[in-house]
């Protein structure tokens, strides 16, 4: 149990997607203008990270890593090589599986989600988190615990970005700095506070 | 010709992909604390993106449109399993250090977007340029923020010495924070700074405007 604690906080602040690791960068700088849809954004992350995390693990574990095979007769095959093709599709799938599903039975939240749940096929996050949960070897419940966190720090900044740029945009900035410039220093100072949270040893 | 030769050189200043557009900033950010890496990865996002839409654009009529983002995801996704199959067997180091970002090559937001928003349109040699073009876009931006960090936080440049620091009897004394990622964050808003000093039409217009002084000599 302990362990998954440290996993988690470690994910969620230490080792921050997106403030230490600049994944998911793309949608956290081009959708951080409001408060009210960064949040939406960054449950529906959340929420597709807890489910695509622990099922690439599963993909890995099963299919794919070397002597994974041998329950099929082939434990001398290794198709590690055929990763990133297979994490992809299994995102893209579920992201259009998730949709149709509250689309169908939770409207309400897919009415405040929508238009957010396409794009994050895209997002460098959700690969970033199935890539390192292989290469950190972790086992299926770590990478549950591993995906929700990961998913929570991420919607964190996404908020907290967000919070501060409703505020910037009634300072005067320089003309060649005016949005994205600014943005960029904003999120680097922000990634420096983050930074702190490195000195804490679990 | 000149069609090919602007496809070509546009993207790198006037429409940038990561100073104008916002594509593909991830990995711009975590693999350029040295130049080595932030060279090879350059290298691996040119040939990916250019590939990417020169087999985009050849089957571009025969994909239907409901499917097409699986269908291009499919070939970057190969294409990024050959080129990490040959950094791991030509350049292992690199491909250790620069980890999880090869893959994340399927998920930047350039080769994905010129697929869509390009090679979907183009004929396959134009769309090959423009690869090469937004891939030439992206490394601009990177080799320049690897070049001031490696530069100014190690005194190095691809691993020689230029800058002889004080540790070793010299006299500069490394910036420890350009090794650190928030100062990618600083150099790319800069960077976006100066492009856009150069290139006025750039400039975003303000969401909100500031009411003139009503006091005059206001201090």
């Amino acid at each position: 149990m302990e362990q998954y604690i440290s996993l988690a906080v470690k994910a969620i602040f230490v080792e921050n997607m997106a403030l230490a690791f600049f994944l998911g960068m793309c949608t956290f700088l081009a959708i951080s203008k409001k408060v009210q849809t960064s949040l939406g954004l960054g449950i529906a992350v959340i929420v597709v990270l807890a489910i695509t995390t622990p099922v690439n693990n599963l993909i890995y574990n099963l299919l794919l890593r070397e002597g994974a095979l041998a329950w099929a007769g082939y434990p001398e095959v290794d198709l590690s090589f055929l990763g990133y093709i297979s994490y992809i599709g299994v995102i893209a799938a579920m992201v259009q599986i998730l949709e149709m599903f509250l689309d169908k039975y939770v409207p309400v939240l897919y009415n405040s989600l929508g238009v957010f749940l396409p794009l994050i096929t895209v997002n460098c996050a959700i690969m970033g988190a199935a890539l390192f949960m292989v290469e950190r070897d972790y086992t299926f419940g770590e990478s549950v615990v591993y995906g929700v966190s990961a998913g929570i720090g991420w919607a964190l900044a996404i908020t907290a970005l967000a919070g501060i740029r409703e505020k910037l945009k009634y300072s005067d900035v320089p003309e060649g700095l005016r949005g994205l410039g600014i943005t960029f220093i904003t999120v680097g100072l922000m990634s420096l506070g983050f930074m702190s949270f490195s000195g804490v040893s679990l | 010709m000149s069609q090919a030769k602007e496809v070509l050189s546009n993207p790198v200043f006037k429409n940038n992909p990561i100073g104008l557009q916002v594509l593909g900033v991830c990995s711009a950010l975590a693999v350029t604390s040295n130049l080595n890496t932030a060279m090879v990865m350059t290298m691996a996002v040119i040939a990916v993106t250019a590939f990417s839409n020169l087999f985009v654009s050849i089957i571009r009529n025969q994909i239907p449109s409901s499917v097409r983002i699986i269908c291009q995801m499919t070939i970057i996704a190969s294409l990024v399993i050959v080129v990490d199959q040959i950094l791991k067997a030509f350049a292992y180091d690199v491909s250790k250090q620069l980890s999880v970002f090869v893959g994340l090559i399927i998920t930047n937001c350039i080769v994905m977007g010129r697929a869509e928003a390009f090679a979907m349109k183009n004929p396959p040699g134009i769309s090959f340029m423009d690869g090469i073009g937004n891939g030439l876009g992206y490394g601009v931006v990177l080799v320049f923020v690897g070049f001031l960090r490696e530069l100014f936080g190690a005194g190095k440049l691809f691993g020689y010495e230029v800058l002889p620091l004080v540790n070793d009897g010299g006299w500069y004394l490394a910036n420890g924070m350009m090794l650190l990622p928030p100062s990618a964050f600083f150099i790319i808003g800069m960077f976006i700074w100066l492009v856009r000093t150069f290139y006025k039409d750039q400039v975003e217009a303000p969401e909100f405007e500031l009411a003139k002084n009503s006091k005059k000599e206001a201090v």
